[in-house]
């Protein structure tokens, strides 16, 4: 009998989150849920409406739009919002954006600080919220793997990764004085490989860019990046039709696809299994300088 | 629609591991500095091909490259700015790697700045730990605080990896003597799991792979005894253990409560006792998103419905009646120290289990452990990094099994009240013993310590069945005796007569019917001054 008393892996780490969930419901005043539309915040929404069910979801959505994220995002974001009946809230910095800011004058890593860790440390700031929840996994890169569960933030949104709360069992210190907010992770010891086989076992709506398909891509170095509305052509570049997928989504001038055959999540498992590269690789931004994840995150970025 | 209505069901084999999945392993790893513990897991990562091509790239690329010869696999773990530069980890970093067996999370603890507290935060969710040894200087002080630290959070299997043999030429004979040198150590560590590893992270012996250097090791390389490692405690056959995490009410009809499953396990129509208050009631629905359960077992995150209407919130924890956790206002507890700030006597903090937050004071320090010797000392207060046993007033009951029971309602965080920092972590041994200053036992306090009232049980009608509701009750845990004085009740004593006596007995027995027999006398016994008696004064 005591023999069938073990839990799968993957419904050991849904255990988990949605533990991390309900203790953020209860602990905080104003909790928000940071919604990137990405396949982790898929995981995260749904874990989430597992957490509370038959009850509604009890914080709404946030969406910080840097506006150069891909038209499929967007629509993937409204119909699955309004799908699950979540409130959707969003915030774009409309003062960088005024005041030009774009990712081909101002370089990637200077676009991303205005248009994302600002905005996001402004988003949470304007909507007064003491609880952020994030998709972060700590197997994403090395200053990840040090985060808390519970990661508390001060009044300017900075993280101090030299003076974190000790974070114990499964036992989480949300308590904050007025202004100060925490982080929250609740995916924390997810893997990529993990959170694929989830969105198979569960059947999860991702956004269609996740999955392999002929796409006009213009091949820039390593990196291959979809042809899209906002994408400057350099000199002496052909777009070129390629099957490829998305390995992770963000702004378009900023996150490349990977050629790929794998059109399902059973097939991005299976060659998963056989890849050598991680995920963030093709994130331009990870890769500014050396370390500098841990910089971004220390200002405020998830 | 109500969600009341018609539920969908589900069976446990959704959730359960299917035959030849071995449950998730967590570990952690404890060294000192130059143990070359960051390489020893580079190693395990680079060997079982978890470290992605771009990752390794980032570190032939760095600027920092300690290895004398090829890459420098301690830069695959040493992740913030601040370690790479200095060559050190500074805080606790989570890993993960996986095997076609198994899965693993790797809490990895840096040994010199901060040890203890970052040792205990890593133990305190493993069950395992790897403890490294350089061969050359043999067990040091520090190794036996590691093993004591991980032992005393309840890791209960210990792995002694005796790195760098490449430098000691791969000699037997300083393997054995470390051996030996942990010998006193051990004995005083009960219950543990002991293995001891020479290999050489470096180059990878007995690492993953059986080194061919060291002939004389019959036994198998770390990552074997990683895969075959079992939890040295199966939570799901613990006593039921459920704090509520919230109260799930989206429409009138349903009130569930949500919470994680610490220990045990539950079916529906179980009784489940709700502390503290010591109200009883049945499971009527085991509720997830996925249907409805019949059973559920730890660690599983369920919500409850409740067959009565029972007043019970965040805090609060259901409990198996058969087997009720203990609940006291004064419990002596080991705590380990994190803060700058050091813990004084008579100071006031927040102690956090779980969901459940009570105000509470330091009465007393029994004594400080000092860690290079392993013997107490008498102290006024614990610095960073000490560790102490205490005795601490609650201002309400706190809800707990000793630490060593149960690792999962045993411990607490300490808050500070202003600047809501953790500053230290405890581990609940017991209820105090301060039994003379405890004055007369009261007869309300003398039912509250029994757990239920007295009854009068009249046997006269059917003897025979006597041997059979005895055992019934002392089962479940109730005082019963058999004697022919039935004023004996006053004193919360069950006590069942054969003979004829004068007045009128709680339950008279007249029939077969031994369970509508010990529902009677449990409904005559129920305690309805528990919670009157659990509100003590404010500290």
């Amino acid at each position: 009998m005591a023999q069938s008393y073990v839990l799968s892996h993957l419904r050991a780490l849904e255990a988990e989150s949605i533990h991390i969930l309900r203790e953020t419901a209860a602990q905080f005043c104003n909790p928000v849920l940071l919604y990137s539309i990405g396949k982790d915040s898929s995981v995260l929404v749904h874990l989430a409406r597992k957490a509370f069910y038959p009850g509604k979801l009890p914080f709404p959505l946030l969406h910080i739009d840097t506006t150069y994220e891909y038209p499929e995002m967007i629509e993937f974001r409204d119909r699955f919002t309004k799908e699950i009946g979540a409130e959707l809230r969003v915030y774009t910095n409309l003062e960088a954006i005024n005041a030009g800011a774009n990712p081909y004058d101002l370089g990637t890593a200077k676009c991303c600080h205005l248009l994302r860790t600002r905005a996001l440390v402004e988003g949470l700031r304007e909507g007064n919220y003491d609880a952020a929840i994030g998709g972060g996994r700590r197997d994403e890169e090395k200053s990840r793997a040090k985060e808390r569960v519970f990661s508390f933030r001060d009044k300017a949104g900075r993280w101090e990764p030299r003076n974190q709360r000790p974070e114990l069992w499964n036992f989480y210190n949300g308590a904050v004085n007025p202004g100060e907010s925490i982080r929250v992770f609740p995916l924390s010891n997810w893997t990529e490989n993990d959170i694929w086989r989830y969105i198979e076992l569960e059947n999860i709506a991702v956004v269609p860019l996740y999955f392999a398909k002929p796409r006009e891509v213009i091949v820039r170095g390593q990196t291959l990046i979809p042809l899209q509305s906002n994408v400057k052509i350099l000199d002496g570049e052909q777009p070129e039709i390629i099957n490829c997928r998305m390995r992770t989504l963000g702004c378009t001038p900023c996150s490349g696809a990977i050629r790929s055959e794998a059109g399902t999540s059973r097939s991005i498992i299976e060659e998963l299994v056989s890849f050598r590269r991680s995920e963030r690789e093709n994130r331009v931004i990870d890769h500014d300088q050396e370390g500098s994840m841990e910089l971004k995150k220390r200002e405020g970025y998830f | 629609m109500s969600a009341a209505t018609q539920p969908k069901t589900v069976t446990l084999a959704h959730f359960t591991a299917s035959g030849a999945e071995l449950p998730l392993l967590r570990m952690s790893t404890a060294g000192s500095v130059d143990d070359g513990k960051s390489s020893l897991i580079g190693r395990l990562l680079f060997d079982t091909k978890t470290v992605l091509e771009d990752h390794l790239d980032d570190v032939k690329k760095s600027k920092v490259n300690r290895a004398t010869r090829g890459i420098d696999l301690s830069l695959l773990t040493d992740g913030l700015r601040a370690e790479r530069e200095q060559g050190i980890t500074i805080d606790v970093a989570y890993r993960y790697f996986s095997t076609a067996h198994r899965k693993f999370i790797v809490a990895d603890t840096p040994g010199h700045e901060q040890y203890t507290r970052n040792m205990a935060t890593g133990a305190s969710t493993s069950d395992l730990a790897v403890i490294l040894i350089d061969a050359r200087k043999g067990f040091l002080a520090q190794s036996r605080r590691h093993a004591f630290i991980s032992w005393l959070l309840g890791v209960r299997t210990l792995v002694f990896a005796i790195n760098k043999m490449d430098l000691v030429g791969f000699s037997r004979q300083i393997f054995e003597q470390i051996r030996e040198q942990s010998n006193t150590l051990l004995s005083l560590l009960d219950g543990v799991h002991v293995h001891f590893v020479p290999v050489s992270a470096l180059d990878g012996d007995n690492v993953v792979i059986k080194s061919e250097r060291m002939p004389w090791y019959d036994g198998p390389p770390l990552l074997d005894i990683l895969e075959t490692a079992r939890p040295s405690i199966d939570v799901a056959a613990l006593p039921l253990r459920f704090p509520v995490q919230t109260v799930i009410r989206p429409d009138p009809d349903f009130r569930g409560f949500a919470g994680q499953l610490a220990s045990g396990h539950l079916r529906l129509g179980d009784e489940v006792t709700a502390l503290p208050g010591g109200q009883k009631s049945r499971v009527a629905r085991i509720v997830t998103f996925d249907g409805d359960l019949e059973e559920a077992f730890a660690p599983m995150s369920v919500t409850l419905v409740l067959e009565d209407e029972r007043d019970i919130a965040r805090g609060d924890m259901l409990v198996a009646t058969s087997k009720v956790a203990c609940q006291a206002q004064t419990v002596e507890a080991t705590v380990v120290w994190m803060s700058e700030e050091p813990l004084v006597a008579g100071r006031s903090y927040l102690i956090q289990q779980g969901p459940r937050v009570v105000s509470a004071r330091v009465s007393r320090i029994l004594h400080r452990w000092d860690l290079e010797r392993l013997e107490t000392r008498v102290a006024s207060s614990l610095s960073l990094n000490e560790i102490g046993v205490l005795e601490i007033e609650a201002a309400e009951p706190l809800l707990f099994d000793p630490y060593r029971e149960n690792r999962a309602t045993g411990g607490f965080i300490v808050v500070h009240r202003i600047s809501n920092l953790t500053l230290g972590a405890g581990l609940i041994e017991r209820e105090s013993e301060n039994i003379s200053e405890c004055g007369p036992l009261s007869p309300e306090e003398r039912l509250c310590l029994r757990g239920h009232s007295g009854a009068w049980v009249d046997l006269s009608k059917v003897q025979e069945c006597a041997d059979a509701l005895e055992r019934a009750l002392l089962n479940v845990h109730l005082h019963v005796v058999r004697t022919e004085q039935p004023e004996l009740r006053r004193l919360g004593l069950i006590v069942l007569t054969f003979g004829l006596h004068e007045g009128t007995p709680d339950v008279v027995v007249d029939g077969n019917d031994l369970r509508g027999a010990i529902e009677a006398i449990r409904a005559k016994t129920t305690l309805d001054t528990l919670h009157a008696f659990g509100e003590g004064e404010g500290i």
